[in-house]
């Protein structure tokens, strides 16, 4: 084994032993230690990505001395490095964009323990991408579920306490449906290693044993991740989680550790239960139902909104909800748009809530769109990278939101008879309301400045300057090599089964 | 009753002077006149039109709820709390009896040809003591054979001591001066707290040691009787909290403060995190670990599990105590 096929293990370890250490250093040494930290697992997985590359295929790395069935394992192949390297980068530039707001929201003692629960949501989504046990997904998604309660809070507010406090309740009824759905697999299998659960649900699929149980498993592991995800109905704790907390707490949540548990569902329709019974299987509607609904009413609500963090908090979940009707779509294709857009939308949405919170700044410190009417005048480098990513969302051409459109629509015409109707109507009317809201906003922002608000310098903060040029940087880069990630992505999603 | 709900709803919605609409028809009249649509103040006008449109509507529907909300506690707070268990009881055994009848379709229960009575279990009932060194198969199969979700659960128990203390702990000093919260926090629990209670001070006198070391024994003796770093360290915490409980923060503040916490979690996970990395990294790469597994049944024996369940315990033992504390005082 050479050295650089470490590199999954080295970068969960880094992120784990970074958050045992936090607490006891300085806040400001945390600081950078989780920054550097999460910059190391960056380069590592550029080092990993070339091997992955001319490796061609997986590999499954032990955690131990005992081979699988009996320990732990591990398993990269390309679509996991290429999942963990896009949302390592989101995870960099979230932390280093959002860093001076933060400053000044959270109380200065506890700064040190928000650093811990990024290194921990790190960790988190490290392992629920490479691991190829179901039992260490659940103690991975019980870390996660946790510490994104306290990023919500971390910012103590009365709205983030109330929205913690119910997504703490969603996201434990979520984690209790994944739990059930395991322990029935346990049942049915004996296995927790996701290829040995694969071969015996192969089995009775082809004998017609326990169809009910699977189905049964199938949906609530469907349930549980779309609690975690906020998909339409059980969205109701994520406006006001993602509205009033701190920026970088935002970015992190929706990009971040939604797109690491929704990546898990993938995985566990792919490895665990195998894509042919899951797409035979009637529970796989349920999932093309709630992508649907939330796609629109997701937009409705967006549209409904008088605050730009609520409206983007919104877009949230019509875009997740793009990601379930896509996987219910029931086709490789799709879900190769689908694992695209997740990629585009990742790094788009931490790039809109991290440019909203200077942009706020410059008006007075208010979110209406009153305010921030002329705000792109006022403050140029988040304006322009706010209108970068309202339009890569809507879809405009040469962004990287312009390609998963095309590769969405493309999926929904190779699907059959109604599915392919409903999809291709649900994804025209949710890109005419995107393009209303977000369109709207993006013309308010460079309208005639609203008086009384004084105009920022251009270059303000040097570490919101760099770190927002990078970001649009990254996003107009994904809509060049959309072709090449698409390519890494079919190849990955072949390698996955 | 129901008359009176139909009158607001049709009022608000389907009534002969509908306010949105009348809102609509007169704002639009409003527009300025000889300007065209793409200019700046005429589009700064649709807007304001929007805006007050949207607000109109909003105060509308705040007036609503507050007029059912009003409702609900005066006469029809019965039926809605009525209405609501019912409906939730339904939803409930409706999934209670979905769940039971696909359970009642699995294998049954004890059956010794059951799927998960596989060459899993066995080897780790078979080969158990033999490659892991440990007694106790349960120790050797969390600490060793899965050691990493084992890991994984012990800073379970750190993210959610972590997450506690960003939810309730007040800042005990600003500028060098303890703050006011922390102040009334403190003295609330000096004055509520029993203050020699002799009862319960003999009876911590003579349990604390005895608790203290049964659970220091459950620890130590993990690889070799039943129990381990969990059980141990949940009786140990139990033993501080019983010591809190008699004889007052004062006390305990000499040898377990925030700084203990935090780096005795530090210490022991810190320790897992660096014994455990080295043994995944040499069973990965097919290296000899080098480590001595003893001869079982020794306490020196099974390698690093004996570590590790200190680890643990000392985790395990902290979270409680810090819980406790925390939802006391605020404050560790």
């Amino acid at each position: 084994m050479q050295l650089v096929q470490n590199v999954p293990f080295f970068s969960i370890m880094l992120a784990m032993i970074s958050a045992v250490v936090t607490p006891v250093l300085p806040r400001r040494a945390a600081k950078w230690l989780s920054v550097g930290m999460v910059s190391a697992v960056v380069c590592l997985h550029i080092w990993f990505l070339p091997f992955m590359l001319s490796f061609g295929g997986s590999y499954n790395y032990m955690m131990g001395h005992f081979p699988a069935p009996w320990g732990n394992e591990l398993r990269a192949g390309l679509l996991e490095t290429v999942i963990a390297l896009a949302l390592s980068i989101v995870m960099l530039l979230s932390q280093l964009s959002g860093m001076n707001k933060l400053q000044r929201q959270i109380d200065t003692p506890k700064q040190g323990l928000f650093y811990v629960m990024c290194n921990l949501i790190m960790a988190g989504m490290l392992t629920l991408t490479y691991t190829n046990d179901l039992f260490t997904a659940y103690v991975f998604i019980e870390i996660m579920a946790l510490s994104s309660c306290a990023l919500m809070m971390a910012r103590q507010v009365g709205h983030t306490m109330v929205a913690s406090m119910r997504y703490m309740i969603l996201s434990l009824l979520g984690s209790g449906l994944i739990l059930i759905a395991i322990a029935l697999t346990y049942n049915l299998t004996g296995h927790l290693l996701m290829e040995n659960i694969h071969a015996v649900i192969a089995r009775y699929a082809a004998n017609g044993a326990y169809a009910l149980p699977i189905s049964v498993i199938i949906g609530l592991f469907i349930a549980g991740i779309a609690i975690k995800c906020g998909v339409f109905p059980f969205h109701m704790w994520l406006p006001d989680a993602y509205g009033y907390s701190t920026s970088a707490a935002s970015a992190v949540l929706s990009s971040v550790v939604s797109k690491a548990y929704f990546f898990l569902l993938v995985k566990i329709f792919y490895r665990v239960i195998g894509i042919d019974v899951v797409l035979s299987d009637m529970a796989l509607n349920l999932m093309l139902v709630l992508g649907v609904l939330s796609m629109i009413l997701g937009s409705i609500g967006a549209i409904r909104c008088l605050d730009i963090r609520r409206m983007v908090a919104y877009s949230s979940v019509s875009q997740m909800g793009y990601l379930f009707a896509w996987i219910g779509l029931g086709s490789d294709v799709g879900v190769a748009a689908a694992m695209f857009h997740l990629v585009v939308h990742a790094l788009c949405k931490s790039m809109l809530f991290l440019s909203v919170s200077p942009l706020c700044d410059a008006s007075g410190d208010s979110k209406r769109f009153v305010d921030l009417r002329g705000a792109g005048y006022r403050y140029v480098i988040p304006g322009i990278a706010f209108s970068l990513g309202a339009m890569s969302m809507v879809g405009i051409p040469v962004l990287g939101g312009f390609f998963s459109k095309i590769f969405f629509a493309e999926a929904a015409i190779s699907g059959a008879g109604w599915v392919r109707i409903t999809l291709l109507a649900a994804l025209a009317l949710s890109t005419l309301l995107n393009a209303f809201y977000f369109m709207h906003t993006v013309l308010g922002l460079y309208r005639k400045p609203r008086e009384g608000f004084v105009r920022q310098p251009f270059i303000k903060s040097r570490l919101t300057a760099v770190t927002l040029s990078v970001f649009g940087a990254v996003n107009l880069a994904i809509g060049f090599f959309a072709k090449d990630i698409i390519n890494l992505i079919t190849t990955g999603i072949q390698n996955l089964a | 009753m129901k008359k009176k709900i139909a009158d607001i709803l049709r009022q608000r919605f389907y009534g002969d002077e509908s306010p949105l609409d009348e809102d609509m028809i007169a704002s639009l009249g409003e527009q300025p006149q000889g300007l065209t649509r793409s200019s700046n103040e005429a589009l700064e006008a649709l807007e304001g039109v929007r805006e007050l449109r949207v607000q109109r509507a909003q105060e509308q529907e705040h007036e609503m709820y507050r007029q059912i909300h009003a409702w609900s506690y005066s006469s029809g707070v019965k039926i809605i709390q009525r209405l609501y268990r019912i409906l939730s009881a339904v939803t409930c055994f409706g999934i209670v009896m979905f769940l039971l009848w696909t359970v009642n379709t699995l294998p049954p229960f004890g059956d010794p040809g059951n799927p998960d009575n596989n060459e899993v279990a066995a080897r780790y009932v078979e080969l158990g003591p033999g490659e892991t060194g440990a007694v106790n198969m349960v120790t050797g199969m969390i600490l060793d054979y899965r050691a990493f979700d084992t890991f994984g659960e012990a800073t379970v128990l750190f993210t959610a001591a972590c997450s506690a203390l960003f939810l309730l702990k007040l800042h005990d000093h600003k500028d060098g001066k303890p703050t006011k919260t922390w102040l009334e926090a403190e003295y609330d629990d000096r004055f509520h707290e029993p203050k020699n209670d002799q009862i319960l001070q003999f009876a911590a006198k003579l349990l604390t040691p005895v608790v203290l070391l049964f659970g220091f024994y459950v620890v130590l003796n993990g690889h070799i009787t039943p129990g381990g770093g969990f059980s141990g360290g949940a009786i140990m915490g139990a033993g501080l909290i019983l010591y809190l409980n008699a004889y007052g923060f004062k006390k305990t503040e000499r040898f377990f403060t925030y700084r203990t916490f935090q780096w005795v979690t530090f210490a022991a996970l810190l320790s897992y995190a660096g014994l455990k990395s080295y043994s995944f990294y040499t069973g990965a790469n097919h290296l000899e670990s080098g480590v001595s597994l003893g001869v079982p049944g020794n306490i020196l024996s099974a390698g690093f599990i004996l570590p590790l369940n200190i680890c643990v315990g000392l985790v395990v033992m902290c979270t409680m105590y810090v819980f406790y504390t925390l939802i006391r005082k605020g404050g560790v």
